[in-house]
């Protein structure tokens, strides 16, 4: 499968190197460039991306909110920071990988191909919610019972009630109440939607 | 294996039980206990206080072994008399001091949350606090007491029976932990961490004592009141 890449970045010097970098590699294309982080979730839908490499710096202090929203809503994307100024330890956690201003064409290609071959969605199965189990936590929160769950999705109450223990599993959060507040916390409803 | 004794004897010094396990230190405005005590032993401070010195040594045995069990015979022995006011001593502690100290802390950071979390947070805990009244006022004392204490009179009331109060309790200690998720591990994470870190700290150690709370429930309170429902005509 060949890799279709986001390139977030200000600069369009280092955007244009970068990407020259990685059309020359026969498993990637860059399929889009740019140079602000508006509107990011809709472009990685739209061109069907499945790594994203972005400045950090471009994202100011709600990098880890931003990411970890980006990261719910494209659960497969593996996602690089393209460093290029100093930045704190902390503020790189959210990434796959790294890239640096400063490395070379061949530790680019190397790092890449390393990238592509770690499997993020298996990485995400332990802790992240699947889609069927974030269908379940809305409901949930949205105040349904196990058997309106079932009838809306069309499975079993047996299922419903193996989707919810997967997702106390995975939250931590047992009580109908905690998972409201998991589901507002994470966008994944708002409070207009609640009775 | 269930152990049968006590750790603590009658002949120890109360300053020297509460060194051993200072969580101890939590039980005496319970059992009415007054600081002060010197290097008086456990037997003459109970005697002091009317407190009856085996169920202060087996609830303390409860309280800082997780293994230990009293046995039915112990529990037939020994005057449990004061055991109903100890209950409600420790309802009294939760509800008068321990939720309203959580509720202020929770009030600070519903309001540093603003319109966007605020809201919901204020929410959970209205059901949390509505939950914590439901079991500990109307189920425990409207219900589950004054049944006990018909017992005590030797009326039988058969409409009821004391086995099904068994793992009632289960569902504050789960909305605690949940509690606990949200303040660190899923609100942003600027929102006033210093008290936050406190805050669970706090509910940490509340979790702790209400577990504790409820093995004095399910292995010295549901075991004598069976035995009060069996002895009876």
């Amino acid at each position: 499968m060949r890799n279709r890449v986001i390139i977030c970045e200000a600069s369009e010097i280092i955007a244009n190197g970068l990407a020259e970098i990685i059309d020359s590699m026969a498993q990637f294309d860059v399929v889009s460039r740019i140079d602000s982080p508006d509107r990011l979730s809709e472009r990685i839908t739209s061109s069907d991306a499945n790594l994203l490499i972005i400045d950090p710096s471009m994202l100011g202090f709600q990098n880890k909110d931003f990411l970890f929203q980006i990261g719910k809503e494209h659960p497969q994307l593996i996602l690089i920071a393209l460093v290029t100024s100093y930045l704190d330890h902390a503020s790189l956690t959210p990434y796959n990988g790294i890239i640096e201003i400063n490395d070379t064409k061949a530790k680019i290609i190397g790092k890449m191909n390393e990238f592509a071959q770690s499997d993020n969605a298996r990485k995400n199965d332990d802790v992240e919610l699947s889609k069927r189990e974030t269908d379940v936590l809305v409901a949930v929160a949205k105040g349904m019972m196990n058997k309106e769950i079932a009838d809306l999705m069309n499975i079993s109450i047996h299922t419903v009630i193996s989707h919810r223990k997967n997702i106390t599993r995975k939250t931590g959060i047992k009580s109908v109440s905690g998972l409201t507040v998991y589901a507002l916390l994470n966008n994944l409803i708002n409070e207009s939607e609640l009775i | 294996m269930a152990k049968k004794k006590p750790h603590f004897s009658k002949d120890l010094k109360l300053a020297e039980l509460l060194a051993k396990d200072r969580r101890l230190l939590q039980l005496l405005p319970r059992f009415g206990i007054e600081l002060g005590f010197g290097d008086r032993c456990i037997d003459e401070v109970c005697r002091m206080n009317n407190v009856s010195a085996d169920l202060f040594l087996i609830i303390c045995g409860i309280y800082s072994d997780d293994d230990f069990r009293p046995s039915p015979a112990e529990i037939q022995r020994i005057d449990m008399s004061g055991l109903l006011s100890y209950l409600k001593a420790s309802h009294r502690y939760y509800l008068d001091d321990r939720f309203p100290h959580l509720e202020e802390h929770f009030q600070r950071i519903i309001e540093a949350c603003g319109s966007k979390y605020g809201p919901m947070l204020s929410h959970f805990y209205d059901e949390y606090k509505r939950e914590v009244m439901r079991h500990i006022q109307y189920y425990e004392e409207e219900v589950v007491f004054p049944y006990i204490e018909e017992l005590h009179e030797g009326k039988r009331d058969n409409s009821y029976k004391i086995n099904e109060f068994r793992h009632n309790h289960t569902n504050i200690q789960d909305t605690l932990d949940d509690m606990m998720n949200i303040l660190l591990k899923y609100l942003p994470g600027d929102i006033l961490p210093k008290e936050r870190i406190e805050i669970s700290l706090d509910i940490m150690e509340l979790s702790d004592d209400l577990n504790r709370h409820s093995l004095i429930e399910d292995h010295l309170l549901i075991p004598y009141v069976e035995s009060l429902e069996n002895n009876l005509p």
